[in-house]
């Protein structure tokens, strides 16, 4: 990232105008090894600005955006607690280019744990500096001085006050906070550790708030744009003839960006199907059953992530040996929003309103589109409809500057369901192979385990194995060979995390089986990590769990799993019904069990716990995107199934209190386990393991009458 | 082709020279600019763009306009009188029922057809009843709870 991308501070302070601002600045080495290891560039600029201005209003600018995930609540109660004041009296601005510190994206569970320590020191820093300009207008030392609401008083006698706003007046201080601040202890919270409503919530039930898809500007056309039938497919014949002849349309062609534009998306829709378009498809390299075998063949070199011990000596002190392939097929993010643009050039200058995760990285690839400068380039983040990792792919945005340039007037993409299918960044298909041992007293002896195509999130073995070994062919991101995906893959909830832990808690879990241990017993004995142990006992008590050894083979079913993600533990139990004719499973209810250290907004994180497990229904029980070669065969909800009503168990969450640690994940975490604890479950109830997911009813049957 | 399309919405009446065959959603989203309406999958599977016409739910997207001709149509942004919200608008807000938001809308017009047909439903008639919305952020739990917490505080009254 340029320098160009970011605003200069000059301009910002300029614009800003009179009042206090305050600029964090924390050190890259502050924000976690994390954020290093997965490649990405955090900022390590100014984090987080907050401004107080001359009437008393407090505005946080962050470059994060608001996705449902409720971090626009969250980040302000932080600013709130440090500033000492209401969280009512603070504004927050999210997602705009021009306005908000430079961000790499929403992503990744980091908001509150790498954004959330730059707000609070902000907020902190300039509390300070409020409490020193009130110690000088009121004639008292500092420590005589006391914080509430926004307003400074002498301790000893309340009536000698003085506000935010009358201290703000006249002033044009800047304060850069270059160390981190003295914040407040978990116990002084009166703001955070507290669930106040949403406060996206009045604007969302009302129906005002806007969705990229809603904004009008006068003069704006909508665009539908000739799709091939398949990634690869090279155009062979265009006629746009019959298109245009239709009223108020025209189609314009942005070297090869074709589209059709009217003034309303009906007439648009209704023109581009008159678009004739010849195509040649390339035949299919591979599909949705061949995918594990290509992944395996034409992997790119492995690395080695962990390694400790010998895995062939590990193999001679095991008492038992396990080997065993688990599979995870593409899936697809389908947000209820799907991507959606609105794009004005005008003076070489664009503006895009984008349903996005990361506004700042869309900024120089809709540069790149126009042949534009970086800074001639803003992006502004309404609302986002749901992004699950999806939305920080942005090539709707790029369309729809690239077809305004061309047009003249503003033009809003906004993409179809069956475009959503077609152009999202899939969870790729993935296959692990997991060999593993343990002594005649089910001890662990040895893990080694391979993983293709899904990344190493979620391999950290935390488990205590003499000798491991663990090897990683390629990311979630896709990486290996041309050809190795051949449509779009990138970041899904807890991206890879969801293949690993499958892989690995089955693993787990088989072993117990064999040993004749009864699964949380078989973790508890092979693991020392203090807070592991801490989130499967909570697990266990909340659940009422009662030892025993699986399977147990009565059509009801009792599953285990665990996991790391985002810095954040966590430990699940299900129980599961099977349909033993059917094949069909039945989550009846699912206990989750989360330390996430500092818990800065428990209804919001329980409400974060809640979305996992039901979007990690879908992925364990139905998701799978159906291909042949480049041509995606899901269009639509009627073949591509999502969790609905009559699916979601009895779901109880339980928050494992650690104020020693600065707040994880929680995005994402509650997501990881859930094809392994469903597939644990079922493997209780049936005795039947699912090695590959979803567990449809017609695998799950094709299993129990393998027996 | 040009129609004469009259009908009240959200307590006024509307008239519009328009095709008949278009869509409802486009007509509310784009020539009425009530863009709470949202479009989600285009084929009547989502619920996203549910409205209520003379009180039952209607996906917007699967209806011709013409045949709202004559009715009383209700999208999200008529259902608070004033600032006095919904009920299950308030609902919705109080028990946490929505994270994106974006199938929000749709989601409590269908609630409000609901419990409009059966003021006390069971939880699984409420299940049952709400089957046809997506959320993909998955707050049903909190969905469930707020329509059965508008229910038992009507006390199975309807207005």
């Amino acid at each position: 990232m340029t320098d160009a991308t970011r605003m200069r501070r000059r301009d910002f302070v300029k614009a800003v105008g009179g009042g206090i601002l305050v600029l964090v600045s924390l050190p890259a080495a502050g924000l976690g090894r994390d954020a290093e290891a997965q490649g990405r560039a955090y900022p390590t600029d100014v984090n987080a600005y907050l401004h107080i201005a001359e009437d008393g209003t407090v505005t946080l600018y962050s470059g994060k955006i608001e996705m449902g995930q409720g971090v626009m609540t969250s980040l302000t109660q932080m600013a709130a607690e440090d500033l000492g004041v209401a969280l009512a009296s603070i504004r927050i601005v999210m997602g705009d280019t021009e306005s908000c510190p430079f961000d790499a994206g929403t992503w990744g569970s980091m908001t509150t744990r790498f954004f959330g320590p730059a707000v609070r020191a902000a907020a902190a820093q300039a509390r300070l500096i409020l409490t020193d300009l009130a110690a000088r207008r009121l004639g008292v030392p500092r420590t005589a001085l006391s914080v509430e609401n926004g307003v400074i008083f002498v301790t000893a006698g309340r009536s000698r006050r003085v506000t935010f706003g009358e201290l703000a007046r006249g002033q044009r201080i800047t304060h850069t906070v270059d160390e981190r601040a003295v914040l407040r202890s978990a116990r002084e919270f009166a703001v955070m550790g507290r669930s106040p409503r949403r406060l996206d919530g009045l604007e969302k039930v009302t129906g005002a708030a806007k969705y990229t898809a809603d904004i009008r500007l006068p003069g704006m056309l909508y665009a539908r744009i000739v799709r091939p039938p398949a990634h690869g497919a090279t155009l062979r014949r265009l006629d746009t003839a019959a298109a245009e002849a239709v009223a108020g349309v025209r189609v314009v062609n942005h070297d090869g960006l074709v589209a059709v534009l009217s003034p309303d998306w009906e007439t648009s829709d209704r023109a581009v199907r008159l678009v004739r378009a010849d195509w040649d498809v390339p035949a299919p390299a591979f599909d949705t059953e061949s995918v594990f075998d290509h992944l395996v063949q034409a992997a790119p070199e492995g690395r080695t992530t962990d390694s400790a011990g010998d895995v062939e000596a590990g193999r001679r002190q095991s008492a038992r040996t396990f080997d065993v392939t688990y599979r995870h097929p593409y899936v697809a993010h389908a947000p209820v929003e799907p991507h959606a643009a609105l794009a004005e050039v005008k003076d070489g200058k664009a503006t895009v309103w984008a349903s996005t995760q990361a506004p700042f990285s869309l900024r120089p690839q809709i540069a790149r589109g126009l042949g534009f400068r970086v800074e001639d380039v803003r992006v502004i983040t309404p609302y986002v409809g749901g992004g699950f990792g999806g939305k920080a792919a942005g090539q709707q945005a790029v369309e729809a500057a690239r077809l305004a340039l061309a047009a003249g007037r503003p033009v809003q993409v906004a993409w179809t369901r069956a475009e959503e299918f077609f152009y999202d960044t899939f969870d790729p298909a993935a296959l692990v192979r997991v060999v593993s041992g343990m002594d005649a007293n089910g001890r662990l002896t040895l893990w080694d385990y391979q993983v293709y195509g899904a990344g190493d999130r979620g391999t950290e073995v935390f488990y205590s194995v003499p000798n491991r070994r663990v090897r990683v062919y390629g990311t979630w991101g896709g990486g290996g060979p041309a050809g190795y995906h051949l449509f779009g893959v990138g970041p899904w909830r807890a991206p890879g995390a969801n293949t690993n832990r499958f892989a690995a808690e089955q693993q787990i879990d088989a072993m117990a089986s064999e040993g004749g241990i009864d699964p949380l017993e078989f973790r508890l004995r092979n693991t020392t990590d203090r807070r592991m142990l801490g989130v499967l006992r909570a697990v266990a008590q909340a659940s009422g769990w009662q030892p025993a050894v699986a399977p147990r083979r009565t059509g009801r079913g009792r599953g285990l799993a665990c996991g790391i993600d985002a810095g954040t533990y966590v430990a699940h139990v299900a129980d599961v019904t099977v349909d033993r004719a059917t094949g069909a499973a039945k989550v009846e209810r699912v206990v989750c069990a989360q330390e996430m250290g500092i818990v800065v907004n428990p209804d919001g994180a329980k409400m974060q716990m809640e979305g996992c497990v039901t979007m990690g229904l879908g992925y364990a029980l139905a998701e799978e995107v159906r291909f042949e070669g480049g041509r995606i065969l899901e269009t639509n909800f009627d073949t591509y199934a999502l969790p609905r009503f009559s699916w979601v168990p009895a779901i109880e969450t339980v928050l494992v209190p650690n104020d020693d640690l600065a707040p994880q994940g929680g995005g994402e975490p509650a997501i990881v386990d859930m094809g392994a604890v469903i597939a644990n479950a079922i493997f209780d109830a049936t005795g039947a393991r699912m090695l590959r997911l979803p567990m449809t009813p017609e695998r799950v049957l094709a299993e129990i009458r393998r027996g | 082709m040009r129609d004469s399309i009259r009908f009240r919405l959200n307590g006024r009446p509307v008239s519009l020279q328009t095709d008949g065959t278009r869509k409802l959603l486009w007509v509310l989203r784009n020539d009425l600019e009530l863009t709470g309406t949202k479009y989600g999958c285009g084929e009547g599977l989502c619920g996203s763009c549910t409205v209520l016409v003379d009180g039952r739910a209607r996906r917007a997207c699967q209806a011709d306009l013409a045949s709202v001709q004559g009715t009383e149509v209700v999208t999200i942004e008529g259902l608070a009188r004033g600032d006095r919200l919904h009920p299950l608008q308030q609902a919705f807000h109080e028990h946490g029922g929505l994270q994106c938001g974006y199938c929000t809308p749709g989601m409590i017009l269908g609630a409000v057809a609901l419990l409009q047909a059966n003021p006390r439903p069971t939880r699984e008639q409420i299940v049952r009843g709400m089957e046809g919305h997506l959320c993909r952020c998955g707050a049903h739990q909190r969905i469930v709870a707020a329509i059965q917490a508008v229910s038992a505080q009507r006390g199975g009254r309807d207005d």
